[in-house]
């Protein structure tokens, strides 16, 4: 089946103004009638769970930390991006429409990225207005810092913490309208499926985390902004409770799921220190601004990093990408780290790692001006490894950090099942194969505060509120359903505990499909991921009983869909016989060993559809037309 | 190394709480407090123990969910650091630690360590906000803000809501959270709008709670994990008192 993304016709400039006055609306009185629930209260969630009450639409928001105002996006480091051109130095929206297009090399659909562009302005100017403490010049002004695959300053930043600023904006906003009673607001509870009548989403069914009560919620449309899936690789930057569960409950009740096998990898997180170790820390990418990456040359080093002679250290990517140097893109850099650590010339415990070294930075600009740009990382560092990086160089590995693929959304951010919107990480469209830095704040809150707010009312203009009550025989089966597996796994009663079964997991998905994958990884992936599940289903522990705060249950509950959510990657990546962004197929490369693209074959959005639990699932195609922009080869050298 | 830990265990909110006391076994001084843990609860679990609830997330110090009274010290003996953060090379074999829940009358232990802080959401709900809706604002740049209004908002804007400053403080009070919130939007000129009616209704909602009241004991920014400066406390009291001129 070849998919319709419905973009507008016109002008690309054109399109989303156009498309604003074609769309219907609905009348202020009549919102009051239509309930919304809106699952994830992130950067995504909360902005439009905020913006669709203010509109007086009757809100439920859902989250399954205790406070919507924890959400992952908190921990977003670096900034976020808009085309303001306040420092005069040539950006425009095409410019940052371009900029990400390219990033993604060419894998996303050209009228989704030029909107994101476009209202990416408005994004700054209403956190502004919400009172985030962007920061700025002694004039007084907003100040613009750069980041990596841009030659413009674009990005707007708080400190080391953009993500929480934003956050808290939304989330501030959000609590004005619980105060206003148009959103219900329900932390510690997680959704665990959800509901279709006749086609169209009606509502989701939920599990209490505190008591274990399961529930039904309707409402006339379903948001899910639930984020990512990088937990699938077991040790990521993503926070312990990030899950695909919600989004992968939607596949199994027809969502198509796109293009799951772009993930990134980010390249300056902490290294692994061993098994104990429950997620990875990452540091913010402008470190690269004044760090040096380097190995040393021989295989059999063992000096400490400040005896080995410049003559002996290979600067890999100053080498490599003579231009770009330690600021070349993410996946990039990261294949290089694990290109030097496969030939055995990584540092650290394990030999997985590599150096930033401050070192000449500091000669040059002394340690009190590395100190003001980059102090808190160098604390943070300090405190999970005990090293002092002013002394020595830092140690670094990439690790899973961002999802690109999501569900499949058309241009109005609606999946395939109608009446279900997805936004943010939790949805694919705007990143392509790779994400640039800053990008992913842009997009959560586009999504959010400036996309849903129209689209959904040109769904709910058609619907008639209140047709499904949560009386519907879908959900009592619905309830019944989810009952029967948390039961089910409550009476494995075997004798492995989830985390073993997670980390066997994450260790075939991280060696078959992470930074690098082949055919014969894949297949390898693919023997292995249904001994893993059947090994879930016949031998989990899990200790007490569904109907008390069970943490075990919930991650065992998490982990059920993880393990069949990693076979869609995995199909999705041995299908997608190219190599693009982040994906990086092993038999498609140049010689110089750069990603080879394949846009004759594979200009398009895969979407894959549920066709069973066992089954391998079907594919369907969105082909990405161009007419803006020409297909270009990325070079950073 | 190897530890004792007495743990706080409590079934639910009514029911009664006790010691319990665990062995942390091959502890790796690179594990942090989390992860150990995490370890102690493997062994339950293939002891076919109960495991202890913890409130945990980001587990990189940003989220502010993890809660953790550690040998009386929220969130433990290191500085500017949440529990998550805290890494077991600040402990010597055969330490005994002592593991407790966030203690304060507004925040009701719900099952071992995990406590309900829906007191700061309701603060929060109260006026923790400029009533600003989506759309239809200026461009970013037409109000200038000085610098150290900007920075000033910013130090409190840092602070992450997990509440180490109540259960620090001796009379539970909720002031440096309240107060950071108060002093980062009434230092920004899109904030001053409704400054005196903000100050105003979070310190209402805040007495509501049944948090206590602030004597000055400093506890709240010795142990606050962001370092927020009891000055917010100083800017929150002349804020209360301004509100009273200010129509």
């Amino acid at each position: 089946m070849k998919l319709d993304g419905k973009t507008p016709s016109g002008p690309l400039a054109d399109k989303w103004t156009r498309h604003r006055q074609e769309m219907k609306l609905v009348n202020p009185a009549n919102k009051r009638k239509y309930r919304v629930i809106v699952v994830g209260t992130g950067l995504a969630g909360a902005s439009a769970a905020a913006s669709l009450g203010e509109l007086g639409y009757r809100v439920e928001a859902f989250c399954y930390q205790d406070s919507p105002r924890r959400a992952h996006s908190i921990a977003a480091q670096g900034g976020v991006n808009a085309a303001k051109n306040y420092p005069n130095d040539g950006d425009s929206v095409h410019r940052l429409f371009y900029d990400t297009i390219k990033g993604g090399d060419f894998r996303s659909r050209e009228a989704n990225v030029y909107r994101l562009a476009e209202v990416a302005n408005e994004i700054i100017d209403q956190c502004v207005a919400q009172g985030v403490p962007f920061a700025r010049e002694y004039s007084g002004y907003l100040a613009n810092r750069s980041f990596g695959g841009a030659q413009v300053s674009r990005t707007f930043y708080a400190r080391g913490q953009t993500g929480q600023q934003l956050l808290l904006g939304a989330y501030s906003a959000l609590c004005r309208q619980i105060a206003a009673g148009t959103v219900t607001m329900y932390p510690r509870t997680e959704m665990v499926d959800l509901v279709v009548v006749d086609g169209h989403a009606k509502g989701i069914t939920v599990r209490d985390l505190v008591t274990g009560e399961v529930r039904s919620h309707a409402a006339d449309a379903v948001i899910l902004a639930t984020g990512g899936y990088s937990t699938v690789f077991n040790l990521s930057t993503n926070a312990m409770g990030c899950n695909v569960g919600a989004a992968f409950k939607a596949y199994r009740k027809g969502a198509f799921f796109a293009n799951p096998c772009f993930t990134q990898i980010h390249p300056t997180c902490i290294p692994v220190t061993g098994t104990h170790q429950s997620k990875l820390t990452l540091m913010s990418e402008s470190l690269r601004n004044d760090g040096r990456i380097w190995v040393p040359k021989g295989t059999d080093e063992d000096r400490p990093p400040g005896k080995i002679p410049d003559s002996d250290r290979d600067y890999y990517l100053e080498r490599k990408y003579p231009s770009f140097g330690n600021l070349a893109p993410r996946d990039i850099s990261s294949r290089s780290a694990k290109e030097v650590c496969d030939e055995g010339r990584g540092v650290g415990p394990g030999g997985l790692g590599v150096y930033l070294d401050f070192g000449d930075a500091i000669k040059r600009l002394g340690a009190g001006a590395i100190q003001e740009r980059y102090g808190n990382l160098f604390e943070m560092y300090e405190r999970i490894t005990g090293e002092n990086a002013y002394e020595v160089p830092m140690r670094i590995y990439p690790a899973p950090h961002y999802t690109m693929g999501g569900l499949w959304v058309d241009y109005n951010l609606e999946s395939t099942i109608p009446g279900l919107f997805v936004l943010g990480e939790a949805n694919f469209s705007d990143h392509g194969a790779n994400r640039l830095g800053a990008s992913a704040l842009m997009q959560g809150l586009a999504d959010g505060y400036f996309v849903i707010p129209y689209t959904i009312a040109n769904y709910l203009a058609r619907a008639t509120p209140g047709a499904v009550t949560t009386e519907h025989a879908e959900f009592k089966a619905s309830r019944e359903w989810f009952e029967g597996l948390a039961s089910k796994l409550l009476g494995i009663n075997g004798t492995r505990t989830v985390h073993e079964l997670r980390r066997d997991l994450g260790d075939v998905m991280w060696e078959c499909c992470g930074m690098a994958r082949s055919e014969e990884s894949l297949r390898r992936a693919l023997e292995r991921l249904p001994e893993i599940r059947d090994d879930l289903w016949g031998n989990l522990k899990i200790p007490g009983s569904a109907g008390e705060l069970n943490q075990e249950l919930e991650k065992a509950i998490r982990l059920a869909d993880t393990v069949d959510f990693a076979l869609v990657m995995v199909h999705d990546a041995l299908s997608r016989d190219e190599s693009c962004g982040a994906h990086f197929r092993e038999e498609h490369q140049s010689e110089e060993g750069e990603a080879v693209r394949n846009d004759e074959d594979y200009a398009y959005v895969a979407a894959w559809e549920f066709q069973g639990d066992k089954a391998a699932p079907a594919l369907h195609t969105e082909d990405l037309v161009f007419q803006n922009v020409e297909l270009a080869t990325r070079s950073y050298k | 190394m190897n530890l004792k830990l007495h743990v706080w265990r409590q079934a639910g909110p009514d029911a009664e709480g006790r010691f319990e006391t665990y062995e942390a076994k091959n502890v790796s001084p690179d594990m942090s407090f989390l992860e150990m843990l995490d370890e102690v609860n493997q062994d339950l679990i293939r002891a076919d123990l109960e495991p202890i609830a913890f409130d945990h997330d980001c587990r990189e110090g940003i989220c502010g969910t993890c809660s953790q009274v550690i040998n009386g010290i929220p969130h433990g003996p290191e500085t500017k650091t949440t529990v998550c953060q805290l890494h077991m090379r600040h402990f010597s074999d055969g330490d005994e630690i002592i593991i407790e829940p966030w203690r304060a009358r507004a925040f009701p232990v719900i099952k071992d360590l995990i406590v309900d802080r829906s007191a700061f959401e309701r603060i929060m709900q109260s006026g923790g906000f400029v009533s600003v809706s989506t759309g239809g604002v200026p461009d970013a740049n037409a109000t200038p803000i000085p610098k150290p209004d900007a920075e000033l908002a910013m130090d409190g804007a840092e602070c992450i809501g997990c509440g180490a400053c109540v259960a620090a403080c001796p009379n539970g009070s909720a002031m440096l959270f309240v107060a950071a919130k108060v002093g980062q939007l009434a230092s920004l000129p899109q904030g001053k709008v409704e400054a005196a009616t903000r100050v105003r209704s979070m310190t209402r909602a805040m007495l509501d709670e049944g948090f206590g009241n602030c004597t000055n004991h400093y506890e709240c920014e010795a142990a606050c994990p962001k370092s927020i400066s009891v000055k917010f406390i100083a800017k929150l009291n002349r804020e209360y008192m301004r509100s009273f001129f200010k129509r």
